[in-house]
């Protein structure tokens, strides 16, 4: 079939009720895939008719992505098959789906960071001209985009769009490309609350219009509630429940994804006497040019002791470069960073001598070395300084194995065994086994950047636990996370980091407003504008 | 003879010498960009070069025609960069030591096929003037030019517009810049840094005949003074863009130009530093134009040096 019916056939706007009484549009029948002994998806069956908006509801490591990718062609089921329009496909490569008119908006971007969103959307296309009229394509495109209600700017090249504009860019992308079947993976991750329901909005709107199906890939209950018309849910690698999402409830949803499990108990928060006494304490802080992607511009943040402090904020407004500053791994260009009323540098002795920990973002990059033991990744803190304070020559190696053994039994690190290389650990472990060194000996301030991201619940549980307890003991904690829910849960205080400033703060917990808070991290405020006044 | 010119010497032996020393250097930058434009960087040009010059002597020396030592050349080039791309595509192999590995197998072929071709002489490649209209001797002997040169120029030309309005160009960028992304969009990876990299051979080759059958003109195992790697860098200089990459191998042919002028006209004292000047030159631009903070503007970001 090719591009041009696919687009005919979306343009055309068919009545829905007609649509949704014939057979599945797209129908996925037992499939299975085996990755070596370990079976990653055991005969799973979805059914998408057209112009519903279908959920697949999982928790991470379920199988989700593995069955999207098996009906994209990007891995070749063992067992099963996939049907489209009644007649069965065999769907070598993402290129066959694409031509099918199925198409994918995927986690990790596949837009070309150098290139303009123009050329991305143009060389996205089955067929590409040999030499191509770039004002053609940009009327093209343009008429295009009018129909639309989302916004890209067309001649800006990709990395300097915000994450938002990005997942626009690729779901704008698969709608021109005329996709009759859509799979969003994970759309909303970087979109503010504000952002999410006007791209799921609109894709629900367009599904019911066009006969349009869409899968959305979620771990969000209410994107489910709010969006979907069915829900298919899946638990290592099994089918677990499926059904109408209007006959299911919440609690129905939870109990299929997660199955009976003991979560950890979230300690209470301890209510600290008093104003306390502030541990970081950061002034005009700058790192970068002002206004560029990443870039921080602080006038002034302050953590106290014994209360967490929620950085809340689509990536790419400073988060990252913030915790770099704080961990050592930037340099700012201007202001300071006081940790207990002295100079911080960030230097390795500074970090002992104030007693400032961090649990960087993908602390397998950040924070460990990957070929390293576990045992040795544990003791990056301690390895050179005897317990008496005193410098170390030469290794303890037994004591370094049998305080990481400690740890290892303390938090609960899942590995084969302390000399096992860290990078064998699955993610939660990692972040469980750096979060044990960050706070074995004291800890004055605790930074933690994403700390439960691609976490299933188990772990998520555990790491907020243990962060909590650490508030609990006194640290100041300074909680950097794209993850809105998580921020508002664990604060006692909220900053919206904008452009790399802090627009507006407010109360955590259950006073925090999300709407407003939502709104500051899109920069749609008066006050985000700053300095009018 | 330098009497009658004066200081005005200086710029118009810098200008002949420019036009001269800067076609290897284009050609090779200009290969070596589309090479790192698909994500790979081959080191090993510099061996490529030697071995172009040494088959385009050959070539010109038995069939008599220099054009076709040119061609011999440039088919020896790809052979080399189809070598280097199969290597590389094998799991596990790094460009770069591959790389360095065939830059000494290279200079040691070209050695060792070339014995016999230091004695005898081959037809050299014509020039073009295009210094008529002057009537200073010096000018129009600087305004001598190969025939290689416009058409490396014109290259420098053809390639801005490839990389701005082709599919293949843009298909070249797709995959040097996110490999995720090309095969996303169901666009080969491998075949495209194949031919990129044996593109860069190609051209490598041309360089190394020009060397050996326009200027200097002639073959021994002293032909290159390491153009084939001072290109790799030019192309980093360049920010990999093809008219900077013109503009790099001008700037750098000149710079080689100054000692040979300042000693022509009578300048004797400490002329070994101004045959440095190539190489000061090229240390003080990436000192004024590097940042310790910024990535590198413009890299394609699948290439090895700057993941």
């Amino acid at each position: 079939m090719s591009a041009v019916a696919i687009i005919e056939d979306v343009a055309e706007p068919a009545p829905v009720a007609e649509r949704r009484a014939e057979r599945p549009l797209l129908e996925a029948i037992g499939l299975t895939k085996r990755f070596g002994a370990f079976t990653a998806l055991d005969a799973v069956s979805i059914e998408l008719h057209a112009g519903e908006f279908h959920a697949l509801l999982g928790e991470n490591g379920a199988g989700k992505s593995t069955l999207v990718k098996c009906m994209l062609g990007y891995y070749h089921p063992d067992e099963g098959s996939v049907i489209l329009d009644g007649r069965e496909q065999t769907i070598a490569s993402p290129r066959d789906a694409r031509r099918l008119g199925i198409g994918m908006v995927y986690q990790h971007f596949t837009l070309v960071p150098s290139m303009t969103v123009l050329e991305n959307l143009v060389m996205s296309r089955t067929e590409v001209p040999r030499v191509i009229d770039w004002k053609s394509e940009r009327r093209a495109l343009s008429a295009f985009l009018e129909t639309m209600p989302l916004k890209v700017p067309l001649d800006t090249k990709v990395d300097r769009l915000s994450s938002g504009e990005r997942q626009k860019t690729e779901i704008l992308k698969q709608l021109y490309l005329g996709s009759r079947v859509l799979v969003l993976d994970e759309p909303t991750s970087v979109l503010t609350p504000d952002e999410a329901r006007e791209v799921l909005g609109f894709l629900r709107d367009l599904a019911s219009r066009t006969g349009m199906a869409v899968l959305l890939i979620t771990h969000k209950f209410a994107e489910v509630t709010a969006f979907c018309d069915r829900v298919t849910v899946l638990r290592k690698g099994a089918e677990v429940g499926a059904g109408k999402v209007a006959e299911l409830s919440t609690a129905d949803m939870a109990g299929m994804m997660i199955g009976e499990r003991e979560l950890a108990a979230v300690p209470d928060r301890v209510v600290h006497a008093g104003q306390r006494e502030p541990v970081l304490h950061a002034r005009d802080l700058v790192s970068g040019d002002a206004g560029t992607r990443g870039s921080v511009a602080i006038a002034d943040l302050q953590v106290r002791a014994g209360e967490i402090v929620g950085i809340a904020g689509i990536s790419g407004n400073g988060q990252t470069r913030l915790v770099e500053l704080i961990s050592g791994q930037a340099r700012p260009d201007g202001g300071e960073i006081r940790v207990k009323g002295k100079a911080y540098d960030a230097s390795r002795a500074a970090a002992q001598a104030m007693k400032v920990r961090c649990l960087p973002e993908e602390p397998l990059r950040n924070a460990c070395v990957g070929k390293m033991s576990v045992a040795e990744n544990l003791a990056f803190r301690a390895f050179d300084r005897a317990p008496d304070g005193k410098p170390r020559r030469l290794l303890d190696k037994s004591g370094m194995r049998r305080e990481a053994e400690r740890l290892i039994a303390a938090y609960a690190v899942k590995t084969q065994s302390p000399s096992a290389r860290i990078e064998t650990l699955s993610g939660g472990n990692v972040q469980r086994a750096v979060l044990a060194r960050e706070l074995s000996g004291e800890t004055d301030l605790l930074v933690a950047a994403n700390p439960c991201f691609g976490l299933d619940f188990g772990a998520v549980a555990d790491i907020r636990a243990q962060i909590l307890k650490a508030r609990n003991d006194g640290a100041a904690v300074l909680l950097v996370s794209e993850d809105l829910d998580e921020v508002v849960a664990l604060s006692d205080r909220i900053a919206v980091m904008f452009e790399g400033r802090i627009v507006f703060e407010c109360e955590g917990g259950e006073k925090a407003d999300t709407r407003q808070i939502g709104a500051h991290m899109a920069g749609h405020s008066a006050a985000g504008t700053g300095g009018l006044h | 003879m330098n009497e009658d010119l004066g200081l005005w010497a200086v710029p118009i032996a810098v200008l002949g010498g420019m036009l001269r020393v800067s076609t290897p250097f284009l050609f090779v930058s200009l290969g070596e960009c589309v090479t790192e434009k698909s994500g790979r960087i081959n080191l090993g040009l510099e061996g490529t070069l030697v071995f172009g010059a040494m088959a385009g002597y050959g070539g010109s020396y038995l069939t008599g025609n220099p054009w076709a030592g040119v061609l011999l050349a440039g088919l020896a080039g790809t052979l080399f960069g189809l070598l280097h791309a199969a290597l590389c595509s094998l799991p596990r192999v790094n460009d770069i030591a591959v790389g360095i590995a065939l830059m000494i197998l290279g200079s040691g072929l070209a050695f060792f096929f070339g014995k016999p071709l230091i004695q005898p002489a081959a037809p050299m490649l014509p020039s073009l003037s295009l210094g008529g209209w002057s009537d200073v001797p010096q000018l129009r002997s600087a305004l001598e030019v190969s025939p290689l040169l416009l058409i490396g120029i014109a290259a420098a030309f053809v390639l801005l517009f490839v990389f701005k309005r082709t599919r293949i160009g843009l298909i070249l960028r797709m995959v040097g810049d996110s490999a995720d992304a090309a095969r996303a969009m169901g666009y080969p990876i491998i075949p495209v840094r194949v031919a990129a990299t044996a593109f860069g051979g190609f051209m490598a080759g041309i360089a190394g005949a020009y060397l050996s059958l326009y200027y200097p003109g002639s073959w021994n195992e002293h032909i290159s003074s390491g153009q084939g790697l001072i290109a790799v860098a030019l192309v980093i200089f360049a920010r990999w863009n093809p008219l900077a990459c013109l503009g790099a191998a001008l700037i750098f042919g000149g710079a080689g130009a100054l000692g040979p002028a300042l000693q022509s006209v009578g300048v004797t004292s400490g002329y070994y530093l101004f045959y440095a000047a190539p190489y000061i030159l090229t240390l003080a631009i990436l000192f004024a134009t590097s940042s310790p903070r910024r990535a590198l503007e413009g890299a394609p970001r699948e290439l090895s040096i700057t993941k």
